[in-house]
C-alpha cells in the first residue's frame, strides 16, 4: 500500500482524518471538558459560584440528568428572585463519572481551578464516599444529595451535610412498621451489593427484626448485573414478602425477570421505588406489579391531593403529572431524588443569608448557620414535605410516601410521620473543630 | 428451590449467555482470523445494534413483532455499514498494522460511545419483545412408586429466551454454510490463510476486508438485537460482553469458529451456573484463570492452529 502514497486517496485520507479529529474534538469539548465554558461567562456583580458534582455519564447517568434540571430550574427561580444576598448564582457543572476518585478531582477543581465558594450535588454513595475526604481537607463545603447513611453515620466530617434529602436508615426503619402490619412477617431482601444495598440490608432487618418479623434469606446483586433470573431461585418458598431495591440501568430487566419467575404464584412485593427510577410503570412485562407497593421519596405521579408546592416545582423543572418530562412523556424523572437538590439549594440561600456571607473566607459561618436550623416546614423551597434537620449529624429527616401501583400508577397509600424516621443520633460534628 | 430445578433454570440462564456470547464471540474471532485486527471496539458495535433495535422499534408502531423483525434485518445491515466505514477511513489508512489497529479501535470506541451518550442518553431502553409466554417447566422426582413430575415453584422460562437460543444455533450453522460452502467464504478462508498469496491470485483484499469487518460488526449487532428485548439498549452495554468475548475467544483459538463456539458454550454455561451457585465474582476468577491456563499450555487456544 505503501505505493499509494502519493494518489488522490492520500488527499481524501487526510480529508477523512481531518473530518474525524474535528469531530472527536466536538466530543470533547462538548462531552469530556464541561468546564471550560465557564470561563467566558462575565458578569457585573460577582456571582456566588457553587460547584456542582453531576453524574452525566457512567451507571448514575440517568439520576445526573434529572440532578442537573432540577438545580438549573432552581437557581433560575433563585436568580429571578434577585439571588442570595443580591449576588447571582452561577452553577459550574462538572461530571463525576458516578465513579468516586473522579469525585474526589471534580471537589479539588471546584475549589483550585474554579474557586467555587460550595460544591453540591452527587446521588451515588462510593463517589461521596470518595469526595468527601477531599473537601474536608480543603476546607469546601460539600452539599450532598445521596440518601446515603455515611453522612449520619459520623463517617464523614464537618464540611460534609445532607440537609435535603433522608437517609436510608431513616427510610428503611420507617417501612418496617408497615411491612409487618400490612404484608407478612417472613422477608426475603434483594439488594445491590456495594454501600447502599447494604444499608438498606443491615437497617431494615435490625428494625423488621425488632418488630417481631423474620428476615429469610439476603440475596446481594452486583450493581453491574444484567441478567438476575439466575438469583431468584434463592428466594425461600415461604418467603411472604419480596423486599427489592436495586439500582443502575438494568433495573427494568430486574423486576421484569422477577414478575417471570413468580408467574401466577407471586408473595407480596415491596419495593424501593430506586428499582424503577427513571423507568415507566407502564412498561411491558411490569403488569404483574398492579396491587404491589413501593417507597417513594416523594410521589412521582401527581396525587389527587396534591399540594400547591408539589404543583408549582413540578411546572418549574417541566415535569408532567405522571412524573415524565413535558416534552418526552419516555422520559421519566428519577422524581423520589431529585427534589434534594431543590431542597438544597434553598438550604444553602438560607444559610449563605443568615451568615451574611461574603466569600470563602466566611465558609464556617456558613456551615454553623446550616447547623443551627431545624425545623423547615412545607413550602414552595420544600416541595416533598416538612423537614427537620439535626445539626449534630448534618442529616435532615423528613416524612416517608409508600404508594400501592394502581392500573399502572403510583397512588398513594401511606405517608409516614418524622417521628417514625428517627434515630439516635450516631455523631456530633459541630463537636469536630473546622 | 431444590438442587435438581434450581441448576436446570440455571442451564437455561447460561445457554441464554451462551447463545449471545457465541455470535458476538464469532464476530470478533472472524475479524482477527482473517484481517489480524484485535477490534476493541467489538462491543461497542453490539451496543449500538440494541440501540438501533430501540431507534426503530420506537419509529415504527403497531404490534412490537413488526419493529422488532424491522430492527433484526436493519440493524446488522447499518451497523456493518458504519464499521465498513471505519474500515475505509481509519484501519484501511493505518495499514492495519497490529499495534496502531489497537489504538485506533479503542479511538473507535469512544468515538462511538460518546456519540450515542450525546444522541441516544444514558437511560437504558426498553424494545418489546415479539412473543414473550411464561412457560411453567416441570421437574421430576423419585417418589416410592417410581418417578413423578411435578412443578417447581419458579421453574420457568419464557417463549422468548428459548427462541434466542435457536436463532443463535441458526444464525451459526447459516455462517459457518456461508464461510464453508460459498465462493466468498472461500475467498475469506484464502485471505485468512495467506494474504500475499491471495493478492497474487487476485483477489481484492481491501475489499474482503471491509467486507470482513462489516460482517463481524454485524453479527455482534444481531447479538444485541436478540438480546435487547431481554436486557434493553443502554450506552455502556459494550463493556462486558466484550470482555468475556476475548476470554471465549484465547480460549477457542483466535480465528476457530467451531473453538469460538465450544468456548461461548463453556464460559456462557459456566458463568450462568457457577454465578447461581457461589457468586458472580467467583465466576470471572474461573474464566480469567482458564485464559491464563489456556495461554500457558495451549497457547494456541483449543482449536486454533498453531502459527509457524
Amino acid at each position: 500500500m505503501a505505493d499509494k502514497k502519493n494518489s488522490p486517496v492520500n488527499v481524501n485520507r487526510r480529508t477523512a482524518l481531518k473530518t474525524l479529529a474535528a469531530g472527536a474534538g466536538g466530543v470533547a469539548a462538548s462531552g469530556l471538558l464541561p468546564g471550560l465554558g465557564g470561563y467566558s461567562q462575565v458578569h457585573s456583580a460577582e456571582p456566588i459560584k457553587i460547584g456542582f458534582q453531576v453524574h452525566r455519564t457512567g451507571i448514575g447517568a440517568a439520576y445526573g440528568r434529572w440532578y442537573d434540571r432540577t438545580t438549573q430550574a432552581c437557581v433560575e427561580k433563585i436568580n429571578a428572585a434577585g439571588g442570595i444576598n443580591g449576588r447571582m448564582i452561577e452553577i459550574v457543572a462538572e461530571d463525576d463519572g458516578t465513579d468516586p476518585k473522579r469525585g474526589a478531582e471534580v471537589v479539588e477543581k471546584f475549589a483550585s481551578q474554579h474557586n467555587c465558594d460550595v460544591s453540591f450535588g452527587t446521588l451515588f454513595s462510593h463517589v461521596v464516599y470518595g469526595s468527601a475526604p477531599r473537601a474536608g481537607e480543603l476546607k469546601m463545603p460539600y452539599f450532598v444529595v445521596s440518601e446515603g447513611h455515611h453522612v449520619a453515620s459520623g463517617a464523614l466530617n464537618r464540611y460534609t451535610l445532607q440537609p435535603g434529602i433522608t437517609d436510608v436508615k431513616s427510610q428503611v426503619e420507617a417501612m418496617a412498621p408497615f411491612i409487618s402490619e400490612n404484608l407478612g412477617k417472613k422477608v426475603t431482601m434483594i439488594f445491590p451489593d456495594f454501600a447502599f444495598g447494604h444499608d438498606h440490608r443491615d437497617y431494615f432487618s435490625a428494625a423488621f427484626e425488632a418488630r417481631g418479623g423474620t428476615i429469610l434469606e439476603k440475596i446481594a446483586i452486583p450493581p453491574t448485573e444484567t441478567s438476575f433470573t439466575k438469583y431468584f431461585p434463592k428466594i425461600p418458598r415461604d418467603t411472604e414478602v419480596i423486599y427489592h431495591v436495586m439500582v443502575g440501568p438494568a433495573v427494568l430487566t430486574f423486576v421484569k425477570e422477577m414478575g417471570e419467575f413468580f408467574g401466577p404464584s407471586k408473595p407480596e412485593i415491596f419495593g424501593f421505588i430506586d428499582s424503577l427510577e427513571a423507568v415507566d410503570i407502564a412498561s411491558p412485562g411490569l403488569e404483574f406489579l398492579d396491587g404491589t407497593y413501593f417507597w417513594e421519596g416523594n410521589p412521582r405521579y401527581a396525587q389527587e391531593e396534591q399540594s400547591e408546592f408539589d404543583t408549582a416545582y413540578r411546572e418549574a423543572v417541566g415535569v408532567d403529572e405522571n412524573g415524565a418530562s413535558v416534552s418526552d412523556a419516555k422520559d421519566v424523572s428519577t422524581y423520589a431524588h431529585m427534589f434534594g437538590c431543590w431542597e438544597t439549594l434553598h438550604i444553602i440561600k438560607r444559610g449563605m443569608e443568615a451568615a451574611d456571607y461574603k466569600g470563602p473566607a466566611d465558609r464556617t459561618k456558613l456551615i454553623e448557620a446550616v447547623e443551627a436550623m431545624s425545623d423547615m416546614p412545607h413550602s414552595f423551597e420544600h416541595p416533598q414535605g416538612a423537614k427537620l434537620f439535626n445539626g449534630k449529624t448534618h442529616q435532615t429527616f423528613g416524612h416517608q410516601y409508600i404508594s400501592k401501583v394502581t392500573d399502572g400508577k403510583l397512588v398513594l397509600a401511606h405517608t409516614t410521620s418524622i417521628e417514625d424516621t428517627l434515630y439516635e443520633d450516631e455523631v456530633d460534628y459541630t463537636a469536630q473543630s473546622f | 428451590m431444590e438442587f435438581g430445578p434450581h441448576f436446570f433454570l440455571a442451564s437455561l440462564e447460561g445457554a441464554v449467555n451462551a447463545a449471545v456470547l457465541a455470535l458476538m464471540a464469532v464476530g470478533l474471532s472472524i475479524v482477527f482470523g482473517i484481517m489480524r485486527v484485535v477490534n476493541v471496539a467489538h462491543g461497542e458495535f453490539f451496543m449500538l445494534g440494541a440501540v438501533i433495535a430501540w431507534w426503530i422499534s420506537s419509529l415504527v408502531g403497531g404490534h412490537p413483532a413488526i419493529g422488532f423483525v424491522l430492527a433484526l434485518l436493519a440493524a446488522p445491515l447499518i451497523v456493518g455499514a458504519i464499521a465498513v466505514a471505519a474500515d475505509h477511513f481509519v484501519l484501511r489508512r493505518i495499514n492495519y498494522d497490529p499495534e496502531r489497529t489497537i489504538v485506533a479501535t479503542i479511538g473507535l470506541l469512544y468515538v462511538i460511545q460518546q456519540t450515542t451518550l450525546m444522541t441516544f442518553g444514558p437511560e437504558a431502553r426498553p424494545v418489546e419483545a415479539p412473543f414473550n409466554t411464561r412457560l411453567a417447566l416441570p421437574w421430576f422426582e423419585k417418589t416410592a412408586d417410581g418417578f413423578s413430575m411435578y412443578w417447581p415453584w419458579g421453574l420457568s422460562t419464557t417463549s422468548y429466551k428459548l427462541a434466542v437460543i435457536a436463532a443463535a444455533v441458526v444464525i451459526l450453522i447459516a455462517l459457518w454454510l456461508f464461510m464453508t460452502r460459498t465462493k466468498i467464504g472461500l475467498i475469506m478462508r484464502a485471505t485468512q490463510l495467506d494474504r500475499e498469496m491471495a493478492l497474487t491470485h487476485g483477489i481484492p483484499v481491501d475489499r474482503v476486508y471491509a467486507m470482513v469487518f462489516g460482517l463481524g460488526a454485524g453479527i455482534a449487532a444481531l447479538a444485541a438485537v436478540l438480546i435487547v428485548p431481554i436486557q434493553q439498549a443502554h450506552y455502556l452495554m459494550g463493556g462486558d460482553p466484550l470482555l468475556l468475548s476475548f476470554i471465549v475467544v484465547i480460549i477457542g483459538g483466535l480465528g476457530s469458529i467451531p473453538g469460538t463456539i465450544i468456548a461461548a458454550l463453556l464460559i456462557g454455561m459456566s458463568d450462568g451456573i457457577i454465578s447461581v451457585f457461589f457468586s458472580p465474582t467467583v465466576a470471572k476468577i474461573i474464566a480469567t484463570l482458564l485464559v491464563a491456563f489456556v495461554l500457558i499450555f495451549r497457547p494456541q487456544g483449543l482449536l486454533g492452529k498453531r502459527i509457524a
